[in-house]
């Protein structure tokens, strides 16, 4: 059922909410450096099976493979510590704070003052970092010292990708990263995506934009009612196909 | 790019949260307008006297507008600190009394410390806002401070107590001297540490701060510590300009205090603001007062003049953020 050398690896996940059977027997497969697409119509289950996969929600049923290896993700801590990060859809910025401080927000370097007694902020290493991954990731961006509110909302995103990116994430969820942006921002993230799959990281895409799945993913997922009900390459199939199986009329494989 | 990025990463290695305009021009030339007015209606005002005066009133105002920086800026607000400077006039002197110098002294800080401890433990715990526990807090502590003395004065301090009020560190003046040793401490901590970046991340965004692994409710607790601290300073500066223990006193500083943080150009949202800020917003007020002095403007009339500084300063700040946004 496992690709051979699949990163991650999600198999029969349940998750039941009191009555309600959110997701219903799940696989999921990524690989080193591949975008998956997750499609599904509102409430099909593509949140909760991320949230699964990040150690917000435990599975009732199922298992998760990381290399190979089973793990559980008690919380998000566990996951980010396997190198998985989710990007939510409000980015969790602070919109006040500039780029360096949202970049290293919760985790900032420190160097000691006055023989270790106290620690103050290392601007600089910070800094130089975030420029780092400015580079890296090609931003566009003329100062990482302005307050994030000041750029647009693909700059934004290109800065919680970064901030993923400099916690040394494998894989990146990203929930509908394009959803609220300018026409001319999209494909800047777009853009963006390809360069994390160039730097070998992997990248889980939930969008409801199927012409932005299409343009970035290797394989796309389709969930219908908390079950999977396809994968495909997405050189071997269509909008046509997946839209039929996002509204539960295509058949049922898998 | 790539040049344009090395010169700016070494041509700004310091933190700049916000850029600053209204900080950095206006308000410095607002005061420095007050001055040249008030200097040119009464000479007296540029005089040394007057200056180190002007310091040594504002101190307990300055002491009190740091902690509530830290408030505001954390998406709180601290509405005790007026009443705190009566505990601690009223308890601090009762130990001045009873056990001497150190102990009143340190007594009376701890007093309002741990009052703010209690306000803390109750925001960071609770669902109550931060708004309505320390409006709590200012009857509580008020109270306390009349019922302990049967609102009377507490006398008999030491008068070594009154070299914190009064004395003078070569020309400086002692309280003026720890208000801006406060001010460099509090700028550091609210600046260069990662307490003070996590103020900014609860008061900007408290989800994404959660979502980074914050701890929110031990920051927040210490924000409320920190005010109750700085109003403890503030209460025995107080108490040693006084020389007694007054459970009247600092009634309204609350209101000043906050007043200060906002004509500074604080947002009341939190998220936003600088020690920076406030010491200019505290300087417009200890300015104001003392220059309508010198030229014999009544303290009605003052009232009424602050009241529309503030609407004004913080109606301009608005102005400045939407014409820039």
């Amino acid at each position: 059922m496992t690709e051979p050398g699949a990163l991650v690896s999600m198999q029969g996940i349940v998750k039941r909410f009191g009555a309600v059977e959110a997701l219903r027997g799940v696989d999921l497969d990524l690989g080193q450096g591949e975008v998956l697409g997750l499609v599904g119509d509102n409430a099909a289950g593509k949140s909760t099976l991320m949230k699964t996969l990040t150690g917000v929600h435990q599975p009732d049923a199922g298992r998760v493979f990381f290399e190979g290896r089973p793990v559980h993700f008690r919380n998000p801590h566990d996951s980010r510590a396997r190198g998985i990060e989710m990007i939510y859809q409000d980015l969790a910025l602070v919109p006040s704070l500039d780029v360096v401080a949202n970049v290293f927000l919760g985790r900032e370097k420190t160097r000691r003052l006055l023989g270790g007694l106290v620690r103050q902020l290392d601007e600089r290493a910070m800094e130089a970092a975030t420029w780092d991954v400015v580079r890296r990731l090609r931003i566009n961006m003329d100062s990482v010292r302005k307050p994030v509110s000041l750029y647009s909302g693909g700059q934004q995103q290109a800065v919680a990708i970064g901030r993923a990116m400099s916690f040394n994430a494998r894989v990146i969820v990203m929930d509908e990263p394009t959803a609220a942006l300018a026409v001319r921002e999209v494909g800047k993230v777009l853009d963006l995506v390809r360069d994390l799959k160039g730097h070998g990281v992997s990248v889980i895409l939930i969008s409801h934009r199927l012409q932005d799945v299409f343009a970035v993913a290797d394989r796309v997922m389709v969930l219908y009612g908390g079950t999977n009900v396809g994968v495909r390459r997405v050189a071997e199939t269509t909008m046509d196909e997946i839209v039929r199986l996002i509204v539960g009329a295509g058949e049922r494989v898998s | 790019m790539t040049a344009d990025s090395d010169t700016a990463v070494a041509a700004a290695p310091r933190p700049r949260l916000l850029p600053f305009a209204w900080d950095r021009v206006a308000l410095p030339g607002f005061i420095l307008l007050m001055g040249l007015v008030f200097g040119s209606l009464n000479p007296n005002f540029f005089s040394w006297t007057n200056l180190t005066n002007v310091a040594r009133q504002s101190s307990v105002l300055a002491l009190l507008s740091i902690g509530q920086t830290f408030a505001i800026v954390s998406g709180g607000i601290d509405l005790s600190v007026g009443s705190l400077l009566a505990v601690v006039s009223v308890l601090g002197s009762m130990q001045l009394v009873a056990f001497g110098l150190v102990p009143g002294v340190v007594g009376g800080i701890l007093a309002a410390t741990l009052a703010g401890a209690v306000s803390g433990l109750l925001i960071a715990r609770t669902r109550i806002p931060p708004f309505i526990v320390t409006l709590g807090m200012l009857s509580l502590a008020r109270g306390t401070a009349f019922t302990v003395t049967g609102g009377m004065p507490v006398v008999g301090l030491p008068t070594e107590i009154q070299w914190i009020g009064a004395g003078s560190l070569g020309p400086l003046p002692v309280p003026g001297v720890i208000a801006a040793v406060a001010f460099v401490g509090a700028h550091w901590l609210l600046r260069r540490t990662s307490f003070g970046r996590y103020v900014y991340a609860m008061g900007g965004n408290e989800a994404a701060a959660i979502a980074a692994g914050i701890n929110v409710r031990w920051h927040k607790f210490f924000v409320y510590c920190l005010s109750g601290f700085c109003a403890g300073v503030a209460g025995i500066v107080i108490t040693s300009r006084t020389l007694s223990g007054q459970p009247t006193v600092g009634e309204t500083l609350e209101l000043y205090a906050i007043a200060a943080v906002v004509i500074g150009g604080t947002r009341l949202g939190g998220g936003d603001g600088s020690l920076i800020r406030t010491l200019f917003g505290v300087i417009v007020i200890a300015v104001l007062g003392n220059g309508l002095n010198l030229i014999n403007v009544s303290s009605y009339i003052q009232l009424i003049v602050i009241g529309a500084i503030i609407i004004v300063a913080v109606g301009f700040d608005l102005w400045r953020r939407e014409r820039r946004a």
